[in-house]
């Protein structure tokens, strides 16, 4: 191997087309504006294969949740009902590597919504 | 069936009229993603519940669509309005056909 | 510099270390990262502590001759040995060894015939780092702490002690067990067996001691120890318990914290209302306390060299001013305690012989603390390479273990003080050159990351056989270049598969010999280590 070879650099996986397709069959094309969802996540996981989230949008009557970064991106869609007490849901994802997590919410009044964060899963110790 | 599969619910046994609670429930579960490989580099066919419906009363709280990236032992936390006595009902649908349930009785006063 | 011994000592007394014009109504010891380290030792604070981001330049991050210029420190003085790096070997020499259980239970006595009501507050990581600890699961540490009679503490390595060892010895404290960010990882609820706050009535006053044990727990140490817990910063429950603590009356909010001096920085400017942080896990001594808006941050260093004593005026249910003074442990002149001696040495009893046996001598200083590179580090990179017949050898990059200066026998103890750890299995595996890369940039960024967040408060894994270059100023993925296998000089192929040895290891069912014996062998062959100056590691002109 000659000297000038480059090691391959390892960077967080971003937001792509196959992110948007999805955001598309969830919203029908619709608009999305930033903002008008919480998504609450670490900054670094414990453990890639259970990482905290949780989803809120006053008033939504569902939520998907993606990431960008994994072989396939779907995460869960939270669909609330008219018992559901506050629009807000938390569970524990698998992440495959650092990424961006997505929340895209469609509101009370069928408009989208969405925020995103990402999350630093290391190798450690 | 998935075997050695159990529900475990957190529900406060009692509830002022209207209150709104909190709900945390949990179900041990492989969640067999479908990209795992053996130890002979076989796919492991992917085996996960993909759909977690709770109601009160009949009527839906949340419906969740479940994907090979929810963890294993998959858990849940979410609020309910609680507008009178009653029972919650929580559903988990295998891929494999099976169904799990579990209830739990809130008592107004 | 040439400074006698006689000289030295007699620049010191017991009454000049212990001198302290009492203050306000309110006393806190803060003792923290004791590492098991019950008898006095040497211990040469870091040389490279590079600070990234709004920290770049401030202390902590200042070393050497420039931390004495910051803080107005005299060349050859105590002060200068204690806190800095330069000459530590003719220091050492001069100045002794320091630190001692017995030596710090006199100055807690003398603080308590002071103020009889003064706090005692222990910051973690000390259940861990000794020949002793290792063979009684933390129950030598757990005894003499007791005799020291602490009011709350926090917790780090306790933790690899495994889940129901911690559990247990938790179950029989006679003190407050304290962690805010300590979870019950099933249900996402506090979990049980630590409280996230203790009040106390001392002065007069009102005090709530939040417990904030270390953060990345599960990442920085075997998560599989302990799956019950979840930790993280949970800086929004910290603000929460502070918030209830004054509702229910504090006027004075102590903040026990084993988040390491930067991420406690952060947190000070986030979470309003906290009067004191006693900061612990990155093993900073400092002089002084630094304000970060109305909180102070306390750093007390680590492996017993240091006690801080902070007197607080606190009425009005305010803090309204401070007194500091952090004390060197110089064990050849504080008069060690005899109930503690005897405490120490019944627990250190059984194991005498095996902890005495000289194992080989050192001509060159060993020391560990430095942002790249130690000589006890190099020795045990050299010891794991030809035992465990490797490429590459890792170490971790750990800041705690005590020094050893030119001359000295190194005993079994030495060895464990600088080894001892509950995953301790010598690994021999095989990594790709992409791979090494990929593992460096994770363990720069948990350094090197401006966000102290992101910063897990450790040292850059150690490299034996393996030369690069660091550019700490990068973002993760770029910091590393000019990886190097030191035996050819060649460049680091990222396709071929490396021997690769080390220690340590997070991962459940690592296999090989624990580490103590893959040095100790290594020594007893050498007989006299000699340790070359490491030029592996080149950093970047910034
Ligand atoms: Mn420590
Ligand atoms: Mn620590």
């Amino acid at each position: 191997l000659g000297a000038g070879a480059a090691l391959v650099t390892v960077l967080p996986f971003r937001a792509n087309a196959a992110i948007e397709d999805h955001v598309a069959e969830f919203t029908g094309g619709a608009e999305v504006a930033e903002g008008g969802v919480t998504l609450t996540a670490p900054e670094i996981a414990e453990n890639g294969n259970t990482v905290p989230i949780e989803v809120a949008a006053e008033g939504a009557s569902a939520i998907m949740v993606l990431a960008a970064g994994n072989p396939t991106p779907p995460v869960a869609t939270f669909n609330f009902g008219p018992m559901a007490g506050a629009h807000r849901a938390s569970t524990r994802i698998r992440l495959a590597g650092t990424q961006d997590i997505i929340a895209i919410a469609k509101l009370a009044d069928g408009s989208f919504a969405r925020a995103s964060q990402e999350v630093k899963v290391t190798i450690g110790g | 069936m998935a075997s050695g599969v159990r529900p475990r619910v957190k529900v406060p046994s009692t509830a002022s009229a209207g209150e709104t609670v909190t709900i945390k429930t949990l179900i041990s579960h492989q969640m067999e993603s479908g990209q795992r490989k053996d130890s002979e580099g076989n796919t492991i066919p992917r085996s996960i519940i993909n759909r977690f419906h709770v109601t009160f009363n009949d009527e839906t709280v949340i419906d969740v669509k479940m994907e090979p990236a929810i963890s294993t032992n998959p858990y849940f936390e979410f609020e309910a309005k609680v507008p009178e006595s009653g029972t919650f009902q929580f559903t988990w649908y295998d891929d494999d056909g099976s169904v799990y349930e579990d209830s739990a009785e809130i008592t107004v006063g | 510099g040439n400074w006698s011994r006689l000289a030295a000592q007699q620049a010191l007394s017991q009454d000049q270390l212990l001198e302290f014009d009492t203050f306000g109504n309110v006393t806190l010891m803060h003792l923290t990262d004791i590492h098991a380290q019950l008898v006095p030792i040497y211990f040469r604070e870091p040389s490279v502590n590079f600070g990234v981001g709004p920290n770049r330049g401030e202390v902590p991050h200042l070393t050497g001759a420039e931390f004495r210029r910051f803080y107005g420190i005299e060349d050859g003085s105590p002060s200068h040995y204690a806190l800095t790096s330069g000459d530590f070997t003719a220091l050492a020499r001069a100045y002794g060894r320091m630190g001692g259980l017995d030596r710090i239970a006199t100055v807690v006595n003398a603080i308590r015939a002071d103020r009889p009501d003064a706090l005692l507050l222990d910051g973690g990581d000390t259940w861990h780092g000794s020949y002793t600890c290792y063979h009684t699961a933390g129950q030598d540490m757990v005894n003499a702490m007791n005799g020291l009679r602490p009011d709350a503490m926090t917790f780090h390595w306790e933790f690899t002690l495994g889940q129901e060892r911690v559990r247990e010895i938790v179950e029989g404290l006679p003190f407050a067990a304290l962690g805010q960010n300590i979870f019950d990882a099933t249900w996402d609820e506090p979990a049980e067996h630590f409280k996230p706050y203790q009040f106390f009535e001392r002065g007069g006053t009102k005090i709530a001691v939040i417990g904030q044990a270390f953060p990345y727990m599960p990442i920085a140490n075997p998560g599989w120890m302990f799956p019950d817990y979840s930790f993280g910063i949970r800086d929004e429950n910290m603000q929460a318990m502070v918030d209830e603590v004054r509702a229910q009356g504090a006027e004075l909010v102590v903040c026990l914290s084993h988040n390491g001096f930067d991420v406690d920085k952060k947190m000070a400017g986030i979470v309003t209302g906290i009067d004191v942080i006693l900061s612990g896990h990155t093993h900073d001594a400092l002089p002084e306390p630094v304000l970060v808006g109305d909180t102070i941050i306390v750093a007390s260093g680590s492996n017993g060299k240091f006690v801080s004593r902070v007197d607080l005026d606190v009425s009005d249910g305010r803090m309204m001013g401070f007194r500091h003074k952090l004390i060197p442990i110089f064990s050849d002149v504080i008069a060690p305690d005899p109930e503690m001696t005897a405490l120490v040495q019944a627990q250190r009893a059984p194991f005498e012989a095996e902890l005495k046996e000289v194992i080989g001598q050192t001509d060159t200083l060993l020391y560990r603390r430095g942002n790249f590179n130690g000589s006890w580090d190099d020795l045990i990179c050299e010891a794991l390479l030809s035992e465990r017949d490797a490429e590459i050898a890792l170490s971790p990059g750990v800041r705690w273990g005590p020094s050893l200066i030119p001359g000295q026998d190194i005993t079994r103890e030495d060895i464990w003080n600088v080894t001892e750890l509950t995953y301790p299995e010598a690994y021999r595996t095989e990594m790709t050159g992409e791979y090494l890369k990929v593992v460096l940039e994770d363990v720069a960024d948990n350094i090197f990351n401006p966000d102290p967040y992101y910063q897990q408060g450790g040292d850059m894994v150690r490299t034996g056989g393996l030369g690069y270059r660091i550019d700490i100023s990068k973002p993760q993925g770029e910091r590393i270049s000019d990886m190097t296998l030191l035996k050819t000089g060649e460049r680091i192929d990222p396709a071929r598969a490396y021997v690769v040895t080390g220690w340590a290891s997070v991962n459940e069912g690592t296999e090989g010999p624990p580490i103590w014996d893959v040095v100790e062998s290594h020594i007893r062959k050498q007989g006299t280590v000699t340790v070359p100056d490491n030029t592996s590691v080149e950093v970047a002109d910034r």
